[in-house]
């Protein structure tokens, strides 16, 4: 079933490299505002879906791209596991290669790990028409050059993933929230500071005077780390972290554009106008601002990090942080050995690639 | 490539001089001596100059001579590879990261460190203990290998299974590149913009850049760690065992099995406790916190008494821990104490295929009659087989290395790689026509040439051309498959 899609993708490219025509790789359509506005013809791969092999003891699965994400993590919850970098979805058809192509994790990123993390192999469909297969299904792999890791936040202008490993890891037995009262200096120091010390911590977020972390292990080392953090458990039933995770808190709710801003996690709070929500331990702060994209990036690299406009604003733009020149070299030239035709997602990531 | 001149080399040596001190350009043969193999000294070969740079601003500089005059440049750190990805090359040059050697900056508040390429892997966290922090990849030769060769074999340890290789614990990279230009990979940040990068070099045998600063991450040293030691009367038990404590759901830092041959080696040399006559061991190692420990202890105990272990010890303190790690680390130079030659090999397969493949190793063992003494990271079915050998007899190397083939191969048949920690180098070079088709070689190549378009880094490692790989098959026929059926054979 698979080889005879496999196939139809493999002379679709085939043929539009011949004839010059450009194509944009959707899944669920899910993260389609994602990144810049690209042209080209709809390559569709939602039907390049299913599980190809899941054993719970290897602790990997391996699934089509076009697979539903949430096909994927129900199938691993039945048997106590989890993707564990915790992905958005922003929609419901989120696929696997969506997932994959965009590199997003979700809260748990800091503690155990983002998406290109745990990726282990993939099947690609290249720009020349060509399948290959990199890494594979088990742990540690170092034959070749790590190309399956290389499409994790790629967003689809190397090639067409068909097929990808991931390396899935147990449910934690059980996880509490806390929440306390803070402003943003002491919040940054708490939050921070836990990323280096020995407690089930699995995620931390500060927004509007609210500190929160989230406790994650054993029943007995949840209770006990408890004991050594401020704050009150908060109810499941408020479902905070997938809200954070899906942009569903009050926060995102907004028409200013909303930026993603990288830095190292300690760093004090950022001299930009606008409201913040500080996740990952203080490493990614959302900000939603209508301040200049000049005066945003410019800032963010004062602090040492990086700034993503992640939503609204103009989607033809430099939505993500430009390159320095040799990396932007570096990339034009990787981009040209997977697709020397540039027939795909082109200018979804960078108007030259 | 054109034979080098001693025209060639001359000029090189002016050049080098001017910029390096004396004693940081050796050519004489007896001071290239020590450069003219890694950790895998069966291939040995001299350089045709070493140069010991100590600054980024002259290894860039190195870099532009070597690319003008079209010379091939093998980076080396300590030399502790295990698959000839540093062997030299006798008309190029070898550069040595050796005085690399400052820890630039540990910063506990963001547990990240700064560090020079030839900075030893232990020293990190040496340096790092006083804010209770360390870094978590582990290669047995920790105490002598660098950082730098570690990202350029994406090194991995005892503990990858819960805290990853290499790649899963840097953050940035300096590279220079072949044209000498310095850049940086990565950020201080957990991402950073444009593809990844920072994968793609991790693991890259010196094959697209230098690397020339390091910024790895550290983590906090957990609560306590314990080890269980189970003895096994049948290796295939212990193997299932490893399925089961997953099963549980637990990750344990490391799972360690070791066989007959292996524990008694290691018992005559450490006297580390082991039952010697065990068929197999396993060593399960938990951290985290004190309550998550004891719980994972009890469970773990059960699934191994279960799994049919005759014996299950935990460590009864911090000493006898390290005793039984002891015992494990010990391991390939307690081999190297019973066999005049050993060969190690690295393969990677998929857990539940352990007890065929033990099986089959056993079998092969027999028909080539040589001894293997098995050490596996089986928590993520990493295997060391060690074959043991005498190197002065007649014909065995050549034996040892066509078994040492066809382990590679049964691992890639069972869906596995040839290539778990070690790297490719030179060793497997041949090996990889197995693994990989002529698309996806041919994709490695041009991943190379967007760095290095005319292959003056480490040339002839890791990647094999597809004409090596069509002779290969000509002599070697794959499951009747002849590899690379595309090609004209020569």
């Amino acid at each position: 079933m698979s080889s005879r899609i496999d196939e139809l993708l493999k002379n679709q490219v085939r043929q539009a490299a011949k004839d010059g025509r450009k194509f944009n790789i959707v899944g669920g359509g899910s993260k389609a505002w994602l990144g810049r506005d690209s042209d080209g013809e709809t390559l569709d791969i939602s039907q390049h879906s299913g599980i190809a092999d899941y054993d719970p003891r290897e602790l990997v699965i391996t699934a089509r791209a076009g697979t539903p994400l949430q096909i994927i993590e129900d199938t691993l919850a039945e048997s106590g596991q989890m993707l564990a970098f915790e992905p958005p979805y922003f929609g419901e058809y989120a696929t696997l290669g969506g997932t994959i192509a965009c590199g997003l994790s979700g809260p748990r990123r800091p503690y155990a790990g983002s998406a290109r993390d745990f990726v282990l192999g993939c099947k690609l469909l290249n720009g020349k028409g060509e399948i290959m297969r990199f890494g594979g299904q088990v742990m540690k792999n170092v034959a070749g050059y790590d190309v399956s890791r290389l499409m994790a936040g790629a967003y689809g202008t190397l090639g067409v993933l068909l097929e990808l490993s991931l390396k899935v890891l147990p449910r934690p037995a059980s996880s509490v929230t806390l929440c306390h009262e803070s402003n943003p200096n002491d919040a940054i120091q708490l939050m921070s500071g836990l990323l280096s010390k020995p407690l089930p911590v699995d995620g931390s977020c500060y927004y509007k005077g609210q500190c929160y972390i989230r406790l994650s292990g054993s029943k007995q080392s949840v209770i006990d780390a408890q004991k050594k953090l401020p704050g009150e458990v908060l109810s499941l039933r408020s479902q905070f972290w997938e809200r954070l995770r899906e942009h569903e808190l009050s926060f995102f709710d907004n028409d200013k554009p909303l930026w993603r801003i990288v830095v190292k996690p300690a760093s004090k709070p950022l001299p930009l106008e606008g409201e913040w929500l500080l996740d990952w331990g203080g490493a990614q702060r959302w900000l939603s601002s209508d301040a200049s994209v000049e005066t945003i990036r410019k800032i963010a690299q004062q602090f040492g990090g990086y700034a993503t406009l992640f939503r609204g604003a103009d989607r033809t733009g430099e939505v993500f942080q430009p390159l320095a020149q040799p990396l932007q070299l570096l990339h034009q030239r990787l981009k040209t050995s997977f697709d020397p035709d540039a027939i795909f997602n082109p200018g979804r990531m960078y108007a030259e690639l | 490539m054109s034979q080098p001149t001693s025209d060639k080399k001359d000029h090189l040596i002016q050049a080098f001089r001017r910029l390096l001190p004396a004693e940081a350009v050796l050519s004489e043969t007896e001071d290239l001596r020590p450069f003219e193999c890694d950790g895998l000294s069966v291939y040995r070969r001299l350089p045709m100059l070493v140069v010991l740079p100590d600054s980024i601003e002259q290894v860039q500089s190195i870099m532009r001579i070597c690319h003008e005059a079209k010379v091939p440049v093998v980076a080396r750190g300590a030399g502790t590879g295990l698959s000839g990805g540093a062997l030299p090359l006798e008309n190029g040059v070898l550069l040595s990261l050796a005085k690399f050697k400052q820890i630039l900056n540990i910063d506990p508040q963001n547990a990240m460190a700064t560090v020079q390429p030839g900075v030893r892997n232990l020293a990190i966290s040496e340096a790092a203990a006083a804010h209770n922090l360390y870094y978590a990849p582990d290669p047995s030769s920790q105490i002598a290998c660098t950082i730098g060769g570690n990202v350029a074999e994406n090194s991995g340890g005892v503990h990858c299974l819960k805290y990853g290789l290499t790649v899963h614990n840097i953050l940035q990279l300096k590279i220079v590149t072949v044209e000498g230009e310095l850049i940086t990979i990565g950020g201080e940040t957990l991402d950073s913009p444009g593809y990844d990068l920072l994968a793609l070099m991790t693991g890259s045998e010196g094959m697209l850049g230098v690397i020339v600063e390091v910024t790895v991450k550290l983590l906090p040293t957990p609560e306590r760690a314990q080890v269980v030691l189970a003895a096994f009367d049948d290796v295939a038990k212990a193997g299932e065992a490893v399925g089961a404590i997953i099963a549980a759901g637990i990750i344990p830092a490391g799972l360690e099995m070791m066989d007959k041959l292996a524990i008694q080696a290691a018992e005559d040399f450490v006297h580390a406790g082991y039952p010697r006559d065990a068929k197999a061991i396993l060593l399960c190692e938990l951290d985290g916190t004190n309550a998550e420990v004891s719980e994972q202890i009890m469970i773990v105990r059960d699934v191994l008494m279960e799994s049919g272990a005759t014996e299950v010890r935990t460590a009864k303190d911090e000493t006898e821990r390290q005793i039984f790690w002891k015992g494990r680390k010990s391991a390939f130079p307690a081999v190297g104490r019973i066999s005049p030659d050993y060969y190690c090999m690295d393969g990677t397969i998929p857990r539940s295929q352990l007890p065929l493949v033990l099986r089959r190793m056993s079998e092969m063992s027999d028909e080539y009659n040589l001894p293997v003494a098995n050490v596996f990271h089986a928590g993520d079915g990493n295997l060391h087989p060690l074959i043991l050998f005498d190197a002065n007899q007649p014909g065995e190397l050549e034996r040892t290395e066509e078994f040492g083939r066809r382990i590679l191969e049964l691992c890639v048949d069972v869906g596995g790689t040839i290539t778990g920690e070690h790297g490719v180098g030179m060793e497997k070079i041949d090996q990889m026509c197995v693994q990989f088709q002529s698309a996806e070689l041919s994709q490695f190549h041009a991943v190379k040439a967007a760095f290095d378009p005319e292959a003056l880094l480490n040339p002839g490692k890791a990647v094999p051309t597809l004409h090596r790989c069509a002779e290969f098959g000509a002599m070697h026929v794959h499951k009747g498959q002849l590899p690379h059926p595309e090609l004209e054979r020569f």
